[in-house]
């Protein structure tokens, strides 16, 4: 059964929504879909490089530098 | 975690200094390699081992400015204000990834350090030169800070 996983990193800053992000990846299953939440603007940039060199899928990138959602699938 | 000799990217970090601001920079730089897929381990060598003596993580001084504590203070204020983690959490969760931690054994016997007053929890592994040597030869990134 697929499962979601919500990440909230509102408030964090470097490195802590990328390491929340693997974090949740590693605990996930394949298929698995993990949205995460956050206001660092370096880091709506990072996950998706982050997603890329782990050789999973970016769903989506959503909203602005400052209060963005990320959904990954595993 | 398992590892798999010469399969994922790694990075190496040499960690010399026990200042404050650069353990900091070291931990981020390992995490983010981790975060971002790659193994990471850090060698934890002379001012650096003593961020390892139990209790003595958040002890570390500013490496500029610090002005007998008060510029270290005015630092972690603003730390403070802008959320950034504290150095053990940044540590737990370099763990937590699989990161590996190797403490200088030539830097235990000149101090005088035990292996019981160090963090033996965080420690994978005690080593000198030759340790670090085969880590970095497979490292496409190696930091000495």
């Amino acid at each position: 059964m697929m499962t979601e996983i919500k990440v909230d990193c509102r408030g964090e800053t470097c490195p802590v929504p990328l390491v929340e992000v693997r974090k949740a990846l590693r605990k996930a299953a394949p298929g698995d879909i993990v949205e995460v939440v956050g206001t660092h603007p370096a880091s709506k940039k990072e996950i998706p490089m982050a997603v890329e060199a782990l050789r999973l899928e970016l769903l989506s990138v959503e909203g602005s530098d400052t209060d963005w959602t990320i959904r990954i699938r595993r | 975690m398992e590892r798999h000799e010469g399969a994922a990217q790694r990075t190496t970090i040499v960690l010399h200094s026990g200042d404050m601001d650069k353990v900091y920079s070291a931990l981020i730089i390992a995490n983010g390699a981790l975060a971002m897929g790659m193994e990471a381990s850090i060698y934890f060598t002379f001012w650096g081992l003593q961020r390892l003596r139990k209790g003595a993580l958040e002890k570390g001084p500013l490496s500029k400015m610090n002005l007998l504590g008060l510029g270290r203070w005015m630092v972690k204020q603003r730390m403070k204000r802008a959320n950034v983690a504290s150095l053990d959490k940044l540590l737990q969760d370099f763990k937590e990834l699989g990161g590996k931690i190797i403490a200088c054994e030539m830097t235990m016997e000149i101090m005088g350090i035990r292996r019981q007053d160090l963090r033996e929890d965080l420690i994978d592994e005690y080593g000198a030169v030759g340790s670090y040597i085969q880590e970095a030869r497979n490292s496409e990134v190696t930091l000495f800070i």
